[in-house]
């Protein structure tokens, strides 16, 4: 993975940014690592150390939730998440062969990013939309009924 | 209300949207104005339509008539032919078997399809979900007002008195645990709504929360009055963006209204709800490691006793109730528990509402009695297997079980699946053919259970790790006859020593493969082969 270089100073005043909106609260670290993961791409360690003295926890306890669930991230990711959801429905109707199709069209297993920054692959839990399986989520965008051949037409839609 | 002539909904659930309803919207709205019909022609974006074969749909009352799939092309012929000249645009009707909810009820009139008995998701698809005006329009809020001419307790005997179970999975009486929460002491009580639905393969909560979210809004406030609370949550998991937005807009309505906040109705009942976003954890949906996140902490389960109806959420007696469970209270309220006891087998009234999915014709949203069987399920609504013969369903979940070809004619409702000695479940029905192989399926099963394991306590952690890992082995012709012991035994202790739920049913997928398909697993191991050709079996 290529190194990736925060602005600190910046990172530090978008935390104090977003507890000022949402709330210093222990209830309000949830929201609060959500709003960061999302304006940031990820949790670092600066921004802890910032949650921690705003919030009054310890970096352990905030880093213990933040690596927790699913949607929270301590590590940098790639401009486009994929997400593939692996759960029986979507399985038992070709999503075996759509993984392979799109493991081998990234060219990455899941969790991991690729070289350049575009890609980081995830696979996840069951999204909910079953009734079209297959199905790939690529940032907020969803995909229903994937087959094997329209995996490499679906990434080449992105930058 | 305004009158109009016509009205126009188009589905917009997920499915929909990705196939372009919006466009659709968009024409509708350009083509409306063109012909000047916007004041005589109403205009709506519903959620799903229950069905998801024919998607997106589009329903134009009066006549009830459902055009699917539609294109944004074909708009401008429809406003010509149908709002303009009064002409059913034939070829664009969807196909009898792709209708749904109200227009199921109507074509059943007609002799074509078994009514769905809709409670659940009566407005869903029918309303406006962004209009408290639309939700008012269609009885709204009228249950809220006739629960508070009563006494929480007057309100409480209703609601068991209904018999109505927990639609979470578990299948709790949910009017003695109303009692429970109204009888423990407390200077604050909290009333929690758990939509944090994630066991695979079910989606009826979102299909609700989009749909219909003041139902969910009301049933809340009336939980609260009959607990004596006067604040709640709707956790409602990450991923449900759309489900969010509408649960947000209608709070925001209601508390307009002065539906929620003080002195509802002139009475001394003050109700308040936020609304709080899962973070994606599987294990949330357990309701002590919900309180936790709501708390700002791990989702990790609490050992119980004691239970939440007495030290809930920061510690104060709490009710938590899944959606489908509060999506039938104003119903009930509203008709009375004789009424709700009409439906559904006398131990489990009520209708229920399945996600059918799978191998199967038709796939989408049913609500149905408790008390149908699997066999009408497939053949009547998913319209028979795509390919192939049913071989078993997965009911869905943690809590689910493998139902084999022997169980299709069990009635599906708590009591009789029980002794059967399976499961419900969440109200997923997955359906699966004869390609389908039983091993491939529950390394699939307990690999979702392995990765949502919280990681608490051991059992669950090191026993679905190790369960999924010889799975693994078997399906690449590794597995040897003391495997399956081992995976018997892993059940068992996963079942007795588990601290929450998740732990304790997730051996169920083991128990049930070795009860029903125990022969296929062996031909995995003593003949090398893997009967269905899914395993890779490579290594030799």
């Amino acid at each position: 993975m290529p190194p990736v270089t925060i602005n600190e100073e910046e990172t530090i005043l978008g935390v104090r940014r977003i507890v000022n909106r949402i709330g210093a609260t222990r209830a309000d670290l949830i929201p609060v690592l959500q709003a960061v993961t999302n304006e940031f791409g990820f949790i670092s360690q600066p921004a802890m150390e910032e949650l921690s003295a705003l919030m009054n926890l310890p970096t352990k306890e905030i880093h213990s939730v933040a690596t927790f669930y699913r949607m929270l991230s301590t590590q940098p990711r790639g401009r486009h998440i994929v997400q593939f959801c692996e759960s029986a429905p979507c399985h038992v109707v070709g999503g075996r062969e759509v993984f392979a199709s799109l493991k081998q069209a990234l060219a990455l297993e899941p969790g991991q990013t690729s070289p350049d920054n575009k890609w980081t692959l995830l696979t996840t839990s069951c999204l909910g939309v079953c009734g079209m399986g297959p199905v790939i989520l690529i940032d907020t965008d969803m995909y229903g009924n994937v087959t094997p051949e329209q995996v490499k037409e679906i990434l080449s839609r992105y930058e | 209300m305004k009158t109009v002539r016509s009205m126009i909904l188009v589905s917009n659930d997920p499915e929909s949207n990705v196939r372009g309803s919006e466009k659709i919207f968009g024409a509708f709205q350009q083509q409306l104005r063109e012909y000047g019909l916007t004041e005589e022609v109403s205009l709506s974006m519903v959620s799903d339509l229950g069905y998801s074969y024919a998607s997106p749909l589009v329903l134009i009352y009066p006549e009830a008539v459902v055009y699917g799939p539609i294109k944004a092309e074909d708009v401008p012929y429809i406003v010509e032919e149908h709002l303009y000249k009064g002409r059913i645009v034939e070829e664009k009707r969807a196909p009898a078997h792709e209708l749904s909810g109200k227009v199921a009820w109507l074509s059943a009139r007609k002799g074509t399809l078994p009514a769905q008995n809709r409670v659940v998701l009566k407005n869903v698809g029918i309303i406006d979900p962004e209009s408290i005006d639309d939700y008012i329009a269609n009885d709204g809020y009228q249950a809220l007002g006739i629960a508070l001419e009563k006494t929480p307790d007057e309100v409480i005997s209703i609601i068991k008195n209904s018999g109505l179970q927990g639609r979470g999975g578990a299948g709790f009486p949910t009017g003695i645990k109303w009692g429970f929460v109204n009888k423990t002491y407390g200077d604050k009580k909290f009333v929690i709504c758990n939509a944090d639905e994630s066991e695979p393969g079910t989606f009826k909560d979102r299909v609700v929360l989009e749909g219909d979210p003041h139902a969910i809004l009301e049933a809340m406030s009336i939980a609260a009055y009959a607990v004596g609370a006067n604040e709640g949550y709707i956790y409602i998991r990450g991923e449900y963006q759309l489900a969010i937005e509408r649960v947000e807009i209608a709070i925001k309505q209601a508390e307009e209204y002065g539906l929620l906040g003080e002195n509802i109705f002139g009475s001394d009942f003050s109700f308040k709800i936020h609304v709080h976003v899962g973070a994606g954890a599987y294990i949330c949906g357990e309701e002590t490691a919900l309180i936790e996140s709501i708390e700002g902490k791990r989702g990790e389960p609490r050992s119980r006793p004691p239970y939440p109806t007495t030290n809930g959420l920061w510690g104060k007696p709490t009710l938590v109730n899944n959606v489908e469970t509060l999506a039938n209270i104003p119903a009930i309220i509203r008709n009375g528990a004789d009424w709700y006891r009409t439906l559904g087998t006398p131990s489990s009234p009520g209708t229920k509402v399945f996600t059918v999915l799978g191998n199967v014709n038709v796939t989408g949203l049913i609500e149905v009695p408790m008390g149908i069987t699997l066999r009408e399920v497939v053949s009547i609504y998913a319209k028979g297997m795509k390919s192939g013969s049913f071989k078993l369903a997965q009911t869905g979940g943690s809590s689910g079980s493998i139902i084999p070809a022997s169980l299709q004619d069990t009635p599906m409702d708590f009591e009789s699946y029980k002794r059967a000695g399976v499961s419900l479940g969440s109200g997923a029905l997955l359906i699966c053919n004869d390609e389908v192989c039983i091993v491939d399926l529950a390394k699939v099963l307990l690999n979702f259970f392995r990765v949502e394991s919280c990681g608490k306590c051991t059992p669950c952690r090191i026993g679905t790790k190790r369960a999924f890992d010889i799975l693994t082995g078997i399906s690449q012709g590794e597995g040897t006859l003391e495997d399956l012991d081992e995976l018997l035994s892993l059940n068992k202790e996963m079942l007795e020593l588990s601290n929450c739920g998740l732990g304790q049913t997730a051996g169920t997928p083991l128990r049930d493969m070795l009860n029903y398909f125990r022969a296929e697993v062996e031909a995995h191991i003593r003949l090398g082969v893997c009967p269905t050709g899914v395993c890779p079996m490579s290594a030799s």
